[in-house]
């Protein structure tokens, strides 16, 4: 076992490890962020995507040894008090999911595609999220809420909380 | 899945990891970004017994610009590589072939070294190493060797790295003035590998705009042609002396975008019907030859052979068309 240190979702945990415990098992098992789900175990849906020291990760294809004295964001890091983050509001108003299984998986990896670039073209955005896989086909409105999670994560009253 | 059991080790030096790696033997797995291991991992296709993280350590990272070549630590990420200024000033053909490396969120961790260490012949690097060339800068308990390009991919998924060895960094030769470049690449989706990619470098002599341009000298690099890298010597060969003369845009003006399309692997028809699309053309007939593709879910390996030649002129009037 090999002891580990790190903050989730601005909460510092100290953790027992196996080596081979992956960070979407730390997450959901031990420390029961399930917000974070595993979609196909092969590093290609993006389903448990996170946000690792400031950008997106693949949760499966870590080692929660990796991640030892690091932060991590999950999706029920980014509501604050006052409800849903402007990305979870805007997937909310543009319909952007069905199964939502992806969902989480989705907003993580459009906040982190925001950062290079916070007024993303619709064909920015189909490149920063090819790495998340919708089996539903909601991409349509997919991007059109990344559009929208921009717009409002741009507009002066909205504090973004990552 | 779940990986199977194994030890890990965080040295804190280079030396300290190569004297891990002695002790270790065969058994060993050096760790890095982990987006290759991992997944063989998961899926226990591998069995380490112990993994050595050198992922931290501050030696193994970082882009430097020196006498005559790049030097690209081989812990540094693909997203640092393709943001790096001195990738895209020095070797832009690394940062075109790295930006379609998976995704953004697997070039986040994903390293440069471990990439080229893995050896995999679809992966989109080992093309480019070959290509230019680069050198490998391997450590090891008893000292630093270099390995050429040429002598690192010997077969599927084996290089010359021999238990006890960390490949340290990759030095990448500066081309010079006069040359372009492109990486084609035909795949699925973003996360799936190359069914087949291209790697070309061109010189070119002559102005830009100019009339009286001429090939002086291609390199041309194949993914997934067979069970290591080919460097596609018939196709470079034959380039060199390509007098140029009218359009070289491959697609009707726009040659920036590397991304291959699943329509237009027929060859014909959207290029430009003058004469330098047709010597090209011609010249790229031969990427094939010499290969052993492989055949699986996604091609055959005749319809490998077929994109080989069609994704090497489209590369070829790309790169000639940046210079």
């Amino acid at each position: 076992m090999t002891r580990i240190s790190l903050t989730v979702d601005g909460v510092t945990y100290e953790e027992e490890v196996e080596p081979r415990l992956l960070l979407v098992h730390l997450l959901r098992d031990r420390l029961g962020k399930t917000g974070t789900p595993i979609g196909c175990d092969t590093g290609n849906c993006g389903a448990c995507t996170v946000i690792l020291d400031g950008r997106s990760v693949k949760s499966c294809s870590v080692l929660a040894v990796q991640a030892d004295g690091s932060d991590v964001v999950t999706i029920e890091g980014l509501s604050g008090v006052d409800g849903r983050h402007p990305m979870q509001e805007a997937f909310h108003q543009e319909h952007a999911l069905q199964c939502g299984y992806c969902t989480p998986g989705m907003i993580m990896a459009a906040i982190d595609l925001l950062k290079d670039d916070p007024d993303p073209s619709d064909e920015a955005i189909r490149h920063g999220l090819e790495g998340n896989l919708c089996r539903c086909t909601g991409y349509c409105n997919i991007v059109r809420a990344v559009r929208r999670g921009a717009q409002s994560m741009s507009s002066p009253e909205v504090v973004s909380g990552i | 899945m779940i990986p199977a059991t194994f030890d890990y080790v965080r040295p804190s030096s280079l030396s300290e990891a190569v004297s891990v790696l002695a002790d270790a033997g065969e058994e060993a797995k050096v760790l890095s970004g982990g987006q290759s291991l991992l997944p063989l991992l998961r899926l226990r296709l591998a069995y380490p017994s112990v993994l050595v993280d050198v992922g931290r350590l501050a030696e193994l990272h970082g882009i430097r610009d020196e006498d005559g070549h790049i030097t690209i630590g081989a812990t540094t990420t693909h997203d640092e590589v393709v943001r790096s200024p001195i990738v895209n000033a020095e070797c832009p053909l690394v940062a075109l072939a790295t930006a379609t490396v998976a995704d953004p969120a697997v070039r986040h961790r994903g390293t440069f070294g471990g990439s080229l260490a893995h050896g995999d012949p679809a992966g989109d690097l080992p093309a480019v190493a070959l290509a230019l060339d680069m050198e490998f800068v391997v450590h090891s308990a008893s000292g630093e060797r270099v390995v050429a390009a040429r002598d690192f991919f010997l077969d599927y998924l084996e290089t010359a790295l021999e238990p006890g060895e960390i490949l340290a960094a990759v030095r990448v030769p500066k081309l010079g003035v006069g040359w372009g470049f492109h990486y084609e690449k035909f795949h699925r989706t973003a996360q799936s590998w190359a069914i087949v990619g291209v790697a070309a470098a061109v010189r070119l002599s002559g102005d830009p705009g100019g009339t009286g341009r001429r090939v002086e000298e291609a390199r041309v690099g194949l993914t997934n042609m067979g069970p290591t890298p080919v460097r596609a010597t018939q196709v470079e060969s034959a380039a060199a002396g390509i007098e140029l003369n009218g359009s070289l845009a491959p697609y009707g003006g726009s040659a920036a975008n590397g991304s291959g399309t699943a329509g237009g692997a027929n060859g014909s028809g959207r290029h430009a019907g003058n004469s330098t699309g047709a010597a090209l053309r011609e010249a790229a007939a031969a990427a094939a030859e010499g290969t052993s593709p492989t055949g699986d879910l996604h091609a055959t390996p005749d319809y490998r052979r077929h994109l080989a030649r069609v994704l090497t002129h489209r590369a070829l009037l790309s790169a000639a068309a940046t210079v």
